[in-house]
C-alpha cells in the first residue's frame, strides 16, 4: 500500500472522508442532459468565494464610521495595493451574483425544479436570496454615499409603515431616532459577520437537500425511477466528477473572462452596477435629485411606488411596502401553486409558455422603470406590470391544471 | 437492550411532565437572555440627550427663499413665501389629501390656512412622509414634468410624492400625509427656535 492510500485509510477511519468524496461527487448520479442554465449554480458558489475573499481584504482598510466610512472607500480606491482591484471584484461580484441566481431560479422556473420532492429545496433557496438582498442592502450603504445614505433611508422607512409597532421597529433598527452613525456602524456587523455566517449554513443545506432528492433536468423526470437492477445506479445518470465538474469549469472560464471584462473595462457599468451619485459623500440634508437602486433591485421598487390610491382601508404607502415584500416572498409559494401534471416547460402547454414569457417582460419593464424618475405615464406602466407580475402567480393554479400538456417521456431525450 | 429503548414506551407521565418544565425553564431562560441583547439595539443614552433644539437667524431671508437648517440629523426647511406663493394654496386645496390638516402633522398652532405662525414663512421638516427622502422645492409655476396646475411645492424624487408651498400633499401619491411642522417659536422678529416651544429650553 502506498503511502497516500495509507494515509487516506488512517483519516478514513477517524473521519469520513473518501465516503463523503464518493457521496457528493465521484458517485453523485446527476442527469446525463444537463445544459447551459446548469452552470449557474456552481457558478453562485464561485461568486460565493470570491465575495468572502475579497470581502476579508476590504474589511483590512474599510471603517464603519458615518466620519470615516466615505474617505476610507477612497483610500482604498487610490492608495491601497490593488485596493482598486479588490473592491471591483467585491462590487461586481455583488451584481454578478445577482445576475447567476436570477438566471438559476429562472431554470428552476422553466424546468419545475421547485416541485414534488423538491420544495424544501427551492425554499432553503428562497432563504438564500432573502439573505443575499440582505447582504447587498447592508454593503450597500457601507460607502456612505449620498445613494447609500438615502437608499438606506427608504428602507428603513419602510419598516416604520407596519402599523402600530412600526416606529419602534426601525428606531431599533436604526439605534437612533435618525439614520446615522449607529447604524452604519451595526450594518457593517450584519455584513461581514452574520449574513455571510448564515449564507454559508444556508448554502450547505442547499447542498444536502440536492444530494438527498438530486437534481431535477430539462426534461423534468427523475432518474431515480429508472435504475440498473444490478448496480442500483440511474441509467440516465452520470457521476457529477469527473463529467460535470469538468463542464462547470468550462463554464467558469466563460464567466471569469465577462468577469474581468466588465471589473477592467466597465467596473460602473454606466452607473448600473455602481451609481455616479455614491461617489458623492452622504448629504444628510438633501436627497440626490434622481435616487434609484442599484438594478437587481429595481423590480421591486418599481412595485413599491406604483401604489398610489389608499384602498381596502390599508393606505398607499403600507399597499406599497406590502406589495414589495409579496413580490420576493411568492416565489416561495411556487411548488403548491404549480398545478401542472408535467414538470418541465418542454412538455408544458402554451397557457404556462405565454405566462412565463409575460412574467419575464414584466420583470424586465418593472426594472427598466425602476431606474427612471416616476411620471404618470412610467406610474401607470408600473401599475399594469405589477399586475401582470403577480397574475403570473395568483392565477398559476388555474392556468396549469387547464394547460393542454404533452406525455413526459419514461427516459430523458436526447437532443 | 438498546432495541427496547423506546421513547414513547418510557415517556411515563412523570418524564413527560419534567421534559415540559424543562423545556419551559430553558425557554424562559433563553428569552431572559435575549433581552439585554435585544435592547442594546435601541437609540443608546447618548442619542437620547441629542437633538437639543436649534436657533435660526431668518432677517436676511428673502422672499421665495427656502433655508436648510438641520435639527436632530433632520432637515428642517424655513421658507419665506410671496404672496402670490400664499395666494396659490387656496387655489389648489381640491387636489389635496388633507386641505384642513385634520391629521395631526402639525402643533395646534399650525393648525391653520397656511400651517404656519406668521403667514408667509413655513417652517417644515423637509422630509417626505413616504419613505423619508428630502423633497426638491420645485418653485417654477406649471413645469413640463409636473404638469400646467403646478402651483410651485415640493417634489419628492424618489417615489414622486407632491406637496404644496404648506407641505401639504396631494391625492393620489404614495404620501399619506402633510408634512411635518416641528415644534417651533420665535424668540424675536427675526429670531427662530426650532425645536422647543418655549424660550426656556434654548
Amino acid at each position: 500500500m502506498s503511502i497516500y492510500n495509507s494515509m487516506i485509510a488512517w483519516i478514513d477511519k477517524r473521519f469520513p472522508l473518501t465516503s463523503n468524496w464518493k457521496a457528493h461527487l465521484s458517485e453523485y448520479y446527476a442527469p446525463k442532459n444537463f445544459n447551459f442554465w446548469y452552470y449557474f449554480g456552481s457558478l453562485a458558489l464561485l461568486v460565493l468565494v470570491n465575495q468572502i475573499i475579497t470581502g476579508i481584504f476590504l474589511t483590512m482598510n474599510y471603517k464603519p464610521d458615518a466620519s470615516l466610512a466615505f474617505s476610507s472607500v477612497e483610500y482604498i480606491m487610490r492608495d491601497v495595493e490593488y485596493g482598486w482591484l479588490i473592491r471591483y471584484m467585491h462590487s461586481t461580484g455583488a451584481s454578478m451574483f445577482f445576475i447567476v441566481v436570477y438566471l438559476h431560479m429562472f431554470r428552476g422556473m422553466m424546468y419545475g425544479s421547485y416541485r414534488k420532492p423538491r420544495e424544501l429545496l427551492w425554499l432553503v433557496g428562497m432563504g438564500i436570496f432573502f439573505i443575499l438582498m440582505s447582504l447587498a442592502f447592508t454593503g450597500y450603504i457601507l460607502p456612505w454615499g449620498q445613494m447609500s445614505y438615502w437608499g438606506a433611508q427608504v428602507i428603513v422607512s419602510m419598516f416604520g409603515a407596519i402599523p402600530v409597532i412600526g416606529e419602534t421597529l426601525q428606531q431599533w433598527l436604526l439605534g437612533d431616532f435618525t439614520l446615522s452613525d449607529a447604524a452604519l456602524n451595526r450594518f457593517f456587523a450584519y455584513h461581514v459577520v452574520t449574513l455571510p455566517g448564515l449564507l454559508i449554513v444556508l448554502v450547505f443545506v442547499h447542498i444536502l437537500a440536492l444530494h438527498e432528492t438530486g437534481s431535477n433536468n430539462p426534461d423534468g423526470i427523475e432518474i431515480k425511477a429508472n435504475k440498473n437492477p444490478k448496480t442500483g445506479i440511474p441509467v440516465d445518470g452520470i457521476p457529477f466528477h469527473p463529467y460535470y465538474s469538468v463542464k462547470d469549469i468550462v463554464g467558469v472560464v466563460v464567466f471569469l473572462i465577462v468577469f474581468c471584462g466588465i471589473i477592467f473595462f466597465a467596473p460602473e457599468m454606466g452607473g448600473y452596477f455602481l451609481e455616479y451619485n455614491n461617489f458623492v459623500p452622504a448629504n444628510t440634508l438633501q436627497t440626490p435629485d434622481h435616487i434609484a437602486p442599484v438594478w437587481y433591485f429595481t423590480p421591486y421598487y418599481s412595485m413599491l411606488r406604483a401604489v398610489t390610491v389608499n384602498f381596502l382601508g390599508i393606505d398607499a404607502k403600507l399597499w406599497g411596502v406590502i406589495l414589495m415584500a409579496g413580490s420576493v416572498v411568492i416565489f416561495c409559494f411556487l411548488p403548491w401553486l404549480d398545478r401542472s401534471p408535467v414538470k418541465s416547460i418542454r412538455y408544458k402547454g402554451p397557457y404556462f409558455k405565454t405566462a412565463l414569457t409575460l412574467f419575464v417582460i414584466s420583470f424586465f419593464v418593472l426594472g427598466w422603470l425602476g431606474t427612471k424618475s416616476p411620471t404618470p405615464m412610467y406610474t401607470l406602466l408600473a401599475q399594469i406590470f405589477t399586475v401582470v407580475y403577480f397574475a403570473f402567480f395568483i392565477l398559476m393554479p388555474w392556468y396549469s391544471k387547464i394547460d393542454k400538456v404533452k406525455p413526459e417521456p419514461k427516459r430523458l431525450v436526447k437532443e | 437492550m438498546a432495541d427496547s429503548f423506546s421513547i414513547n414506551e418510557r415517556m411515563s407521565g412523570r418524564r413527560k411532565f419534567l421534559v415540559a418544565v424543562t423545556s419551559v425553564a430553558g425557554g424562559v431562560a433563553g428569552a431572559a437572555i435575549a433581552t439585554p441583547f435585544l435592547l442594546s439595539m435601541m437609540p443608546s443614552e447618548r442619542a437620547k440627550a441629542a437633538g437639543a433644539p436649534v436657533e435660526v437667524d431668518i432677517s436676511k431671508l428673502e422672499p421665495g427663499m427656502l433655508l436648510m437648517v438641520e435639527w436632530r440629523g433632520k432637515v428642517v426647511w424655513v421658507l419665506k413665501r410671496t404672496p402670490e406663493m400664499l395666494a396659490s394654496l387656496t387655489k389648489i386645496e381640491g387636489e389635496l389629501a388633507d386641505p384642513a390638516s385634520e391629521k395631526k402633522q402639525q402643533p395646534e398652532y399650525a393648525k391653520n390656512a397656511t400651517r404656519s405662525i406668521k403667514s408667509e414663512i413655513l417652517v417644515v421638516e423637509g422630509v417626505c412622509t413616504h419613505l423619508g427622502c428630502s423633497p426638491v422645492f420645485r418653485k417654477d409655476i406649471a413645469p413640463a414634468d409636473l404638469g400646467p396646475d403646478w402651483q410651485g411645492g415640493f417634489f419628492c424624487p424618489c417615489h414622486g410624492s407632491k406637496f404644496d408651498l404648506a407641505g401639504r400633499v396631494y391625492k393620489s401619491v404614495p404620501a399619506p400625509t402633510n408634512m411635518v411642522v416641528p415644534p417651533h417659536t420665535y424668540l424675536t422678529d427675526s429670531q427662530l427656535l426650532i425645536g422647543s416651544e418655549s424660550e426656556g429650553a434654548a
